[in-house]
């Protein structure tokens, strides 16, 4: 029988929950404490708790290497190309007011923050992820007879 | 200049003070993308082009307009970060632009030489990065903003340094104690900038500075001055300070290493000097102190003993690494003679070592990419093996020391001027004493190439090798620009001039 059934049942059901959770953290960033570091975090936390489970191999399958240095590059591209849009469209860098007309409910800066807190969340996850693939690849597995 | 400047679209020069911190920042993230090095170079070499490009229009900007605000995100100073572009911010953006845009240039051989491929391109990355950040310190008017950029400078800098590892393992520990000592500087410096918030309630340069004044018998403010200037000091590798930098520059990828010795050291020295005059003011009792307590005192102990380290190197890049410390020293004591003349003239060093440094390690790293040349010794004969590399290296040696027809002669000059001003005859002395130890180390390296025994290859005939084009050319540019500018030395007088009148009249509107 598989030495960890409790942990992979209770890590099945848990890590989406974290995910979830993580998003909600982002989403609700601008009105409670959160924000596109604490979810990219949490967002990462999951998948490595998947790795430390299932195994490293299965996680890189779930999440490769090559989509986790696409996805930082694209998260600060995320970043930036918000602020060139907004420059693009009259305010100054980063200025979301322009983002969208409705100044009244500041609509423009609620986009602006999320698309900018998206751009961290993906960036912070994939760093997140590289370090522990850059670390995890390093050592030397653990035989299943010592856990 | 000004043709090239008027043929910005205006929407670019309004925003060009946003756009030339972003660009370097994003196209690092589209470097990162790139499948090999060669289109990592091809895209780090847009983007230094086109920030050089923004930096000739913000100079000519300043020098009509007088001072440059950019509000970042539409959020007013002193809430919001404000980007403030004066004549002491334009030399540094064109001593970071040409730097950068030549090093660059370089950079293709060498890189190709040192790094592995599947590394090239996230290399790049680090570099844009870094540059990116040592823009981003140069312009931005919020003292925290400026810890920001210097972090992501500094940060993406030990990764540069240690990447020097696939030629020589100990860059690891280099970059280490970089980073270590680097952090710590980091580190005193926000410790300051959060006591000056705690006194002045602001992080705005210029608001910090209307707002000191009235506060210089406060602790609290004395406390900060002294964490900023050992912070900044470290950084900048100010003589006590400075053990950081002799391995950091001698096992680093040969480009990283003139890169960083043209522009990193530069930044801190500004930082400094923004601080000292600019958000302190020069005629606070602790600040009139430091002046020649610590800024004369140490930059001539500095300018003497790495010389004299210098002299007793066996690795080529340590010995120019000594000798960096002790030209800081040379800029230190510019900053401590404390009047616009000394600070100009310390400016005026500032530029010119950019110049001579970066030849001098370019040509090293010429030397490197054809025969992987590390030891002094090993540079026998090579006046006759690369003649071209030889006498670019020869001519940038020669302003080094501060002979006459080389630019390196103004620095010393004007040094010399403003400390007899000042009645410093001592310090005049010393800088007599520091440009002979130079001879002797320079001569050490200018003896091997050109007296020594060259080698010779399987048939008995003298190796002859000629570096890359890519290499040759900004190396013979810099080298060019040290006598050409001996010769007109107005433009770089002018400028430094205007840097220390900026750093002078403060930073308030």
């Amino acid at each position: 029988m598989n030495p960890h059934l409790v942990l992979r049942v209770v890590s099945k059901l848990l890590i989406p929950l974290i995910v979830v959770f993580g998003l909600y953290v982002h989403f609700h960033g601008d009105y409670s404490p959160g924000g596109g570091f604490q979810a990219g975090v949490i967002v990462a936390a999951a998948v490595i708790l998947y790795a430390l489970i299932f195994g490293i191999e299965n996680a890189k399958q779930a999440v490769p290497t090559g989509f986790v240095r696409f996805m930082a590059a694209f998260g600060v591209l995320l970043y930036g190309g918000t602020g060139v849009a907004t420059l693009i469209l009259g305010g100054n860098f980063l200025d979301y007011d322009v983002l969208h007309p409705d100044q009244a409910h500041h609509t423009g800066q609620h986009i602006g923050i999320l698309l900018v807190e998206l751009g961290v969340l993906f960036t912070v996850f994939s760093v997140m992820m590289a370090i522990f693939y850059a670390f995890a690849g390093r050592a030397p597995d653990i035989p299943e007879g010592e856990w | 200049m000004e043709f090239l400047a008027s043929l910005m679209p205006l929407p670019l020069a309004v925003h060009a003070p946003a756009i030339i911190v972003v660009t370097p920042l994003l196209m690092a993230a589209i470097a990162a993308l790139m499948p090999n090095g060669r289109l990592g170079w091809v895209v780090t070499l847009v983007s230094t082009v086109f920030t050089g490009l923004l930096a000739l229009s913000l100079i000519v900007d300043v020098q009509s307009a007088g001072v440059i605000f950019y509000a970042m995100g539409g959020w007013a100073p002193p809430a919001g970060i404000e980007f403030r572009i004066d004549a002491l911010n334009a030399v540094l953006l064109l001593v970071i632009a040409a730097l950068g845009l030549l090093s660059v240039i370089y950079a293709l051989p060498s890189v190709a030489d040192e790094i592995a491929e599947g590394r090239q391109a996230l290399f790049y990355s680090a570099f844009l990065v870094c540059f990116a950040g040592l823009v981003g310190v140069a312009i931005t008017g919020d003292a925290f903003n400026m810890f920001v950029f210097l972090e992501i400078s500094s940060i993406s800098t030990y990764v540069m340094v240690g990447m020097g590892a696939d030629k020589d393992r100990r860059a690891l520990t280099a970059a280490y104690n970089y980073l270590v000592l680097g952090t710590i500087g980091a580190t005193f410096f926000v410790i300051g900038v959060g006591f000056l918030y705690m006194a002045t309630g602001t992080l705005n340069m210029a608001g910090m500075a209307s707002r000191l004044p009235d506060l210089s018998d406060s602790r609290v403010v004395q406390a900060a001055f002294a964490f900023i200037i050992v912070g900044l000091g470290l950084k900048a590798a100010m003589f006590p300070l400075h053990l950081w930098l002799p391995n950091a520059y001698a096992y680093a990828p040969n480009f990283v290493t003139s890169f960083l010795a043209t522009t990193a050291t530069k930044v801190a020295f500004y930082t400094l000097v923004r601080f000292l005059f600019d958000v302190f003011w020069p005629e606070a009792p602790f600040v009139a102190i430091s002046f020649f307590w610590v800024f004369a005192i140490l930059g001539i102990i500095g300018m003497v003993v790495a010389s004299v380290q210098a002299v007793f190197q066996d690795d080529a890049r340590r010995l120019l690494a000594f000798s960096s410390v002790a030209q800081v020293g040379y800029m230190m004591l510019g900053l401590g003679i404390g009047t616009a003349a000394g600070v100009s003239a310390g400016m005026l060093h500032l530029v010119n070592h950019a110049m001579m440094k970066g030849a001098l390690f370019m040509a090293l790293g010429a030397f490197a990419v054809r025969f992987g040349i590390r030891r002094i010794s090993d540079l026998n004969g090579f006046g006759q093996t690369m003649p071209l590399t030889s006498a670019a290296f020869t001519i940038a040696g020669l302003s080094l020391i501060g002979v006459p027809m080389t630019v390196g002669f103004w620095s010393k000059w004007y040094l010399g001027v403003a400390a007899l001003e000042n009645g410093w005859w001592w310090a005049v002395a010393a800088l007599i004493l520091s440009s002979l130890i130079a001879l002797a180390y320079i001569g050490r390296m200018l003896a091997a190439i050109w007296m020594a025994e060259p080698p010779h290859d399987k048939t008995g005939g003298i190796a002859h090798a000629r570096a890359p084009w890519l290499m040759l050319g900004p190396l013979w540019v810099l080298a060019i620009a040290n006598i050409w500018f001996f010769f007109q030395p107005d433009f770089l007088i002018s400028l430094t001039n205007a840097a220390a009148e900026a750093a002078f009249s403060g930073v308030t509107r």
